[in-house]
């Protein structure tokens, strides 16, 4: 299993075998596959994978934000309690209570018509109606000033912010109700670099000053390999490799996270500049899936065996686990 | 993919391949469309309505509607002889509205050529022209939008006369300024495409642009849009009739509308008489409605979530 | 807790805009007003035009029929302005429009601002009761079928809209005259078939709501269709959206999502679309005054057409187009409240 082998408690999340089927007219098209994921309390889980390998569908089990005519399987337990199969009452306090998501804020994730302050005091007022106005006002103003930006923005309305500035009111929303876990889906996306560092500065702060657990979901691997405790990569719906970041990194076991990895040159490595970089071909339609690995028609290393039987996941020691057939073969 | 084949393929000229990629549009999009049930019943409508007033004169004899020689007496119920009854001059029912459905249709599909014509026109040189001059038609369309266009057909029929071709003009005149809208959002929308760029550094003329690049692209929102103009032409046409102002010498279900309020069948209880005309608007107006927003759908599949 | 040092002023955020706020509502305001100031002079112009410089010489074409001697015809002429010039005749018409003179009728040599005035409230009674309901009704209908989309309950009821829609809203008016009033039945008497009053020396309010009742069940009815439509097609529109799943996320009852997010921004393509649909609202009044012989402006213009009264139809023409130039000004300002986005 992927659970570091410490003495803490039961994780704060942890997914087990969850898998999450679409169906459209004719036919039903596999989004994720048997996954199983932990976070830890003050841990950082990178997952990461290409678009449409399911990462984003997965997390959206968390808070049960999937739509409602996919089939889903398996356990999502935050703080021991299975999400998937809770009462509504009990989920719409865990909703932003015990867990929040930080959506991509440069699009639409924010209600153009309302102000900041109003949709970040929504949350707050939502899960403790008790508060008054004066407070939500002030909670709201520090939350603000928490990420950075000044306390008069609560005044401003969506369509007059930056890119960068949306994101951090999308942070400033999931802190709103002091969650346990923070999901950040595609934090840094449609950003440019030096507000993408502030964001990951601003995201790692969070988590060593408030010890919360935070999944960060990205198909950037250089942005999870700084900021992570551990990766999970993800391929056409099923966990390909999961590993202490560093490692994943730069020792990559599984070929696709080589391939990942080796997308981003390294600084100071002359060669690096020279080394074929990027994947042939596409990821494969979730709802044509070749047979056996589903990696193996794009895989420099697959072998005939590779597509008669689907890779199962296994520990290699060191908290590491790849799902390859050929992992340790020369 | 390139071993050297022996056979020498046969020259396809770019003409012909263009018209393969438009036949194949035309057949994907049919197919779309038949998926659509409301579309189909739509069509199955119109179709008997555009037979029927083609056929006409093979299913009602002239004389019937002619008001001196009509057959029947004044207001007589459906019967064996007059499955609609007749209006106030004798003259059966279901003759006038087999006649009638001749003007309607024809009066509703002319002034909306008439419509589209203009509106395309418009839209396209305001959306694609910049500077003054594109700015200056969308203000004149934006002015038109917003007169009301009953008062202003009431005017033009007032003054010109009533006629069946006038009566075609007034409703076009009246009706452009919704299509020129359309057609400018989409003329700046496709504008903005980058191969609308690359055809410009490769030396595109003005005209070549706006016709081999920017029509055919907006061609297909013209064509969805022209139907659910039609419906509308035909609601104003038998308004205008039913006001007096269709032409008085020809049968159309707006005139029957009128004729049968004027000699009062509706207090009289004469159902026969104004209930027919009334029913078949519907059904033709929505006919061409579901027809419009099926070729809607098929246009912008992204629609397709709305309904 | 800390706080982060990152002043977000030191970093260049290019796409930050200072806009929205009450000061633009000001500047909105003036610009919409001016929009609308130009219509209305647009408007005056072309009313003017369209009777003397189309085909044909205005004496024949309004005196078809009644003109037969040159004397009459040089009398009609005389009577209207028609032998000045026609710079001249636009500044008399400038002139008299700024005095609020605007001609007199040809029939009963009433002055045609004095008709205009007398009729006015029936039309307004009529019409703003109609629309007021239609607009209720109708979000509320359009609202209620979208979050439904499916049911039997929706499919029903848009079907029902589409069939009223395509339907000439003064045929319902016919029908219902000849089932609720007289003709028909089966409920011959319940209503009266036209008119304001019974007895127009003695008007009651209790007999003129009951003379308007059928014709405000066929506005509402006709506007309601449309309306229901328009909010159903915008508020599906608006389901897809992310801001909803953010909203759902932080823990909102369905109810809350529906109405405070969803709805409220489907109301903005809305109220531009009812906006662009008023033409269709003046066409409803004159065609139902005309089917239930309500004396509001709708009736009198069609008596205009009659004659045809020059004055009388150009006066009722530039009082329809002002009235749906104030009322699209209306719907702008109320559309700038609601969109903080046009408020530049």
């Amino acid at each position: 299993m992927t659970t570091p082998a410490t003495t803490s408690p039961a994780p704060l999340l942890s997914m087990r075998g969850v898998s999450l089927t679409y169906r459209a007219h004719d036919r039903d098209v596999p989004a994720v596959r048997t996954v199983d994921l932990d976070v830890a309390r003050g841990e950082i889980v990178g997952l990461a994978g290409e678009s449409g390998c399911g990462k984003s569908t997965l997390a959206s089990t968390i808070l049960r934000l999937q739509p409602t005519s996919a089939q889903v399987s398996g356990e999502v337990l935050v703080d021991g309690a299975d999400v998937l199969t809770m009462r509504w009452g009990d989920l719409r306090t865990l909703r932003w209570g015990e867990a929040s998501i930080v959506f991509q804020g440069a699009l639409h994730s924010l209600n153009p018509v309302h102000r900041i302050g109003r949709q970040i005091g929504e949350a707050i007022t939502t899960h403790e109606p008790e508060v008054s106005d004066d407070d939500v006002r002030r909670r709201v103003g520090d939350l603000l000033e928490q990420v950075g930006l000044p306390r008069q923005r609560a005044q401003a309305y969506p369509h007059q912010l930056s890119g960068g500035q949306k994101q951090r009111i999308m942070i400033a929303m999931a802190l709103a109700c002091n969650p346990s876990l923070i999901v950040a889906d595609e934090p840094t996306t449609a950003l440019d670099v030096m507000v993408q560092a502030q964001v990951l500065d601003l995201l790692s702060g969070l988590v060593h000053d408030l010890g919360v657990g935070m999944l960060i979901i990205s198909h950037d691997l250089s942005v999870l390999a700084d900021l992570c405790d551990r990766i999970v990569v993800m391929y056409a719906g099923r966990v390909v490799e999961s590993g202490p970041a560093d490692r994943v990194f730069e020792q990559p076991l599984h070929p696709y996270s080589g391939a990942l990895s080796a997308a981003f040159p390294k600084v100071g490595d002359p060669a690096a500049r020279f080394a074929p970089a990027g994947l042939p071909g596409d990821p494969p339609d979730p709802a044509a899936l070749p047979p056996g690995c589903a990696f193996a028609p794009r895989c420099p290393r697959a072998v005939d065996a590779c597509s008669l039987e689907v890779p199962v996941l296994a520990d290699h020691g060191d908290g590491r686990s790849v799902a390859c057939w050929r992992v340790g073969e020369p | 993919m390139s071993a050297a084949s022996t056979t020498p393929r046969a020259a396809v000229s770019a003409r012909q391949l263009a018209w393969r990629r438009r036949r194949e549009t035309l057949r994907r999009g049919w197919a779309e469309f038949r998926q659509h049930r409301a579309g189909l019943v739509g069509l199955g409508i119109l179709v008997v309505f555009v037979v029927v007033a083609l056929a006409a004169p093979l299913l009602a004899s002239s004389t019937d509607i002619s008001v001196t020689r009509a057959p029947g007496g004044v207001l007589e119920h459906p019967s064996s002889t007059y499955w609609l009854g007749t209006d106030d001059s004798g003259r059966p029912v279901l003759s006038l509205l087999i006649w009638g459905a001749r003007i309607s249709l024809l009066v509703g599909l002319t002034a909306t050529v008439i419509s589209m014509v203009i509106g395309t026109l418009v839209g396209l040189m305001s959306g694609y022209f910049e500077g003054w001059g594109g700015a200056l038609l969308f203000r004149v369309t934006e002015w038109f939008l917003v007169i009301p266009f009953l008062p202003l057909a009431i005017v033009l029929a007032t003054v010109l006369g009533r006629s069946l071709f006038n009566i075609i003009l007034v409703i076009g005149i009246t009706s452009w300024p919704a299509t020129a809208l359309l057609i400018r959002s989409q003329t700046l929308s496709i504008k903005e495409r980058p191969y609308l760029e690359r055809a410009r550094v490769l030396g595109a003329g003005r005209s070549h642009q706006i016709g081999r690049h920017i029509l055919p692209n907006v061609m297909p929102m013209v064509f969805a849009n022209t139907t659910l103009t039609v419906a509308i032409a035909i609601l104003t046409e038998t308004t205008l009739s039913f006001l007096g102002l269709g032409d008085p010498t020809r049968v159309s279900w707006g005139t029957m509308l009128d004729q049968a309020y004027s000699v009062g069948a509706i207090t009289t209880g004469s159902w026969w008489f104004f209930m027919p005309p009334g029913i078949c608007v519907i059904l033709v107006v929505l006919s061409f409605t579901l027809i419009g927003q099926a070729l809607e759908d098929v246009v912008n599949p992204r629609l397709k979530a709305r309904r | 807790m800390t706080t982060l040092a990152t002043a977000d002023a030191a970093v260049p955020e290019a796409e930050a805009r200072r806009s929205g706020g009450r000061r633009s509502y000001g500047r909105y305001v003036l610009g919409k007003v001016a929009g609308s100031a130009a219509s209305l002079a647009f408007v005056v112009v072309l009313n003017f035009f369209l009777f003397r410089v189309l085909p044909g010489d205005p004496a024949r074409t309004l005196g078809r029929g009644r003109l037969n001697t040159p004397e009459a015809i040089a009398e009609f002429n005389k009577t209207y302005g028609l032998d000045q010039p026609l710079p001249q005749q636009f500044v008399t018409y400038l002139g008299n429009l700024l005095h609020g003179d605007m001609g007199l009728a040809i029939s009963t040599r009433a002055p045609v601002s004095q008709l205009i005035l007398d009729r006015m409230w029936p039309t307004l009674l009529l019409v703003g009761t109609s629309t007021v309901l239609a607009t209720l009704l109708g979000v509320w209908l359009g609202m209620n079928q979208a979050w439904k989309r499916g049911s039997f309950f929706d499919k029903s009821t848009t079907w029902t809209s589409l069939v009223l829609y395509s339907m000439p809203e003064w045929w319902l008016g016919m029908v219902l005259i000849a089932l609720l009033a007289s003709g028909v039945g089966p409920f011959l008497g319940w209503f009266p078939t036209g008119g304001l009053h019974t007895d127009a020396a003695n008007p009651t309010v209790l007999d003129t709501v009951w003379h308007l009742t059928l014709p405000v069940i066929t506005l509402t009815l006709a506007y309601l269709a449309d309306y229901s439509l328009i909010m159903r097609s915008s508020l599906l529109d608006e389901l897809g959206e992310d801001y909803l799943t953010t909203a759902r996320a932080k823990g909102l009852r369905d109810l809350q999502v529906r109405n405070r997010h969803a709805a409220r921004n489907a109301l903005l393509p809305t109220t531009t679309l009812i906006a662009l649909n008023l033409g269709f609202v003046v066409a409803g009044a004159i065609t139902v005054e005309t089917v239930f012989s309500i004396p509001g402006l709708g009736l009198l213009a069609v008596e205009g057409l009659r004659g045809p009264d020059l004055w009388l139809l150009q006066g009722t023409f530039l009082v329809a187009s002002a009235g749906v130039i104030l009322a699209n000004l209306v719907a702008n300002l109320l559309y700038g409240l609601l969109d903080p986005r046009v408020r530049v």
